[in-house]
């Protein structure tokens, strides 16, 4: 009996211990299953950590080399000479290809997705719904070289009459202005990507909103909402995190997109205002282009350039995660 | 505010399955009508029929008639939009939309029709929060999201959304089934308060909140599983609880207390 405790003269007395051998509940802690698992599970754990930690040692290494021998500027200067005996090579038309063409990609393609989403999931007879998202996954599979042929062989002949209009119109902005001249832009690209990452987005939209509480759904219904007004009360915004991950993972395939872009863009080292000019280039493609004919400073130069747009993904993705992670309490 | 209904030959179906057979009632204004029944027996799909929810259910359809006063809810030129106005209805589960704040949760009804000074928003969302019994409990935090509140206030928070719009009906679908005793006695004692302004129709499984809380109570029951249920009989709850006219409508009321 615990000797603090005051005395309870009452108390019942305590059973007896249990007696002494095997209890009921005896028996080793750890079976050789749990061992199993344990070990594959925390191996593929370590793999990844390790696989991960490898590749960033290796791009550091590579680009610390490339950088260090670099005789301009690593992130201002606007060209590619990764050769001879005094280099110079810097990122900034890269950056701004990639980012432009990729936050083009989005700006056109997430409406469209929301709104292709929310038709399958909300709107579209059931006959209908399930052969439209049969299509759209099945747009995901179609390889990023068909893509580029598409875009080059059909998208740029027939965009130079939309974009002589735009320029018509809204050249004096500058952002819009265009010569004549094969549309092989970055805006035709922004708009490629913005078609190949449509249906990742489109999906992966689609579920999260087919999953919206029907309780909340009711909820808006009885409140006597239309259907609209249902979505953007309870279907939205129970799939907004939802849609900002679709949005990272589109973005991702937008930052990194390589043989489509490749096929489509004309590039140059100049940083031009106007969206709608042949010229410009992205991380990826300038690896494509330039890595088959590089000598090792070249391959070091390009896998630096590599190593930023690793970066600017990681950044990318940090960022959409605060945005999901700031209005966890409504959740 | 308050209306009367009455329905008369209603049939409802899940796609070809019959789920209710040719019920007709007369649900008086200002009063508690309680329905109880056994599982199945489709007091769920009526209640759902008096606002046209039912409809919403992929297959649901309804023939017959509901009269809100005198205006047929299933006539050619009603809008199902516009019958959910004057028809709230309070879910089984406390449902508050969970991105929004308790204010916004109250107003959200008023911010889909439209038709309030925005000065009066403020006042509207007090007076229904008060008339829900919510006011004390969550007038510091108006600004934190209504699921923060416990189960028995998330449900008058739900009453008060309802209320907010002030609709002619209050259909509330096994409202206390979730709740804790003393949140159901919340509740109980709301619903006492609310059917001085509103008609008010109830779904319960317990019986004796349909003896506590209901003016008149009806008795569904089905023949068998499969069958479409059935209305067996409506009349005053005191009546329906000691001498009811159909021997069914006591053997289960017996069987359950006894």
């Amino acid at each position: 009996m615990n000797p603090q405790a005051p005395s309870t003269p009452d108390a019942p007395p305590l059973p007896p211990p249990p007696a002494a051998g095997p209890s009921p509940v005896s028996g080793k802690a750890v079976r050789p299953g749990d061992r199993i698992f344990l070990g594959l599970s925390r191996g593929s754990g370590i793999t990844l950590l390790v696989v991960m930690a490898a590749i960033a040692a290796f791009l550091t290494y590579r680009s610390v080399l490339a950088i260090s021998g670099d005789h301009a500027n690593f992130f201002t200067t606007l060209d590619w000479n990764a050769t001879g005996t005094e280099p110079r090579f810097g990122i900034a038309v890269l950056a701004f290809g990639t980012v432009v063409s990729a936050l083009l990609a989005m700006v056109i393609a997430v409406p469209v997705a929301v709104g292709i989403a929310l038709f399958i999931s909300h709107y579209a007879p059931r006959r209908l719904a399930s052969p439209l998202g049969y299509v759209i996954d099945l747009l995901a599979a179609v390889p990023s070289i068909i893509y580029g042929l598409w875009g080059a062989l059909f998208l740029v002949p027939h965009l130079t009459g939309l974009y002589s209009w735009l320029d018509d119109y809204l050249g004096w902005t500058g952002i819009f202005s265009y010569s004549d001249g094969a549309a092989r832009s970055l805006f035709t690209v922004g708009i490629l990507l913005a078609i190949m990452i449509l249906p990742i987005v489109t999906s992966v939209s689609r579920e999260v909103f087919l999953q919206a509480p029907k309780m909340h759904e009711e909820a808006a219904l009885a409140l006597g909402a239309t259907r609209w007004e249902v979505i953007r009360m309870s279907v939205l915004p129970f799939g907004r995190s939802g849609v900002i991950s679709a949005s990272m993972l589109g973005l991702g395939r937008a930052l990194g997109e390589t043989m489509a872009v490749a096929t489509v863009l004309s590039p140059s080292f100049l940083i031009s205002t106007s969206l709608l000019d042949p010229g410009g280039g992205t991380f990826a493609q300038n690896i494509a282009a330039k890595f088959s004919e590089a000598d090792t400073f070249g391959q070091d130069a390009l896998i630096a350039s590599g190593l930023v747009l690793f970066v600017i993904t990681l950044l990318v993705n940090g960022a959409a995660r605060l945005i999901i992670a700031r209005r966890k309490e409504y959740s | 505010m308050a209306k009367r209904i009455d329905v008369s030959g209603l049939t409802a179906y899940y796609g070809s399955h019959k789920a209710i057979d040719d019920i007709s009632m007369s649900v008086e204004p200002r009063s508690v009508t309680a329905f109880i029944g056994p599982s199945g027996c489709g007091k769920s799909t009526f209640l759902r029929t008096l606002n046209r929810m039912h409809e919403v259910t992929p297959g649901g359809r309804v023939e017959g008639k509901v009269l809100l006063d005198d205006e047929n809810l299933y006539g050619s030129g009603v809008d199902p939009v516009a019958v959910r106005r004057t028809v709230g209805m309070v879910f089984q589960r406390p449902n508050p939309f969970p991105t929004m704040s308790i204010f916004d949760n109250v107003a959200a009804g008023l911010r889909l029709n439209g038709t309030y000074k925005k000065s009066d928003l403020k006042d509207i969302v007090e007076k229904s929060l008060k008339g829900a019994n919510l006011w004390n409990e969550v007038k510091d935090r108006l600004g934190k999201p209504g699921s923060g509140l416990s189960g028995g206030q998330q449900q008058r928070l739900c009453i008060a959304r309802a209320i907010a719009v002030e609709p002619q009906v209050l259909l509330m679908d096994e409202p206390c089934s979730a709740l804790d005793p003393i949140s159901t006695l919340a509740v109980e004692d709301l619903i006492g308060e609310l059917k001085e302004r509103f008609t008010i129709v109830i779904v319960t499984h317990n019986m004796q909140q349909a003896a506590r809380v209901s003016d008149r109570t009806a008795f569904f029951n089905l023949a068998a599983v499969g069958q479409p249920g059935k209305l067996v009989e409506i009349d005053d709850t005191e009546r329906i609880f000691s001498n009811p006219s159909v021997q069914a409508t006591e053997d289960y009321i017996s069987g359950r207390f006894g």
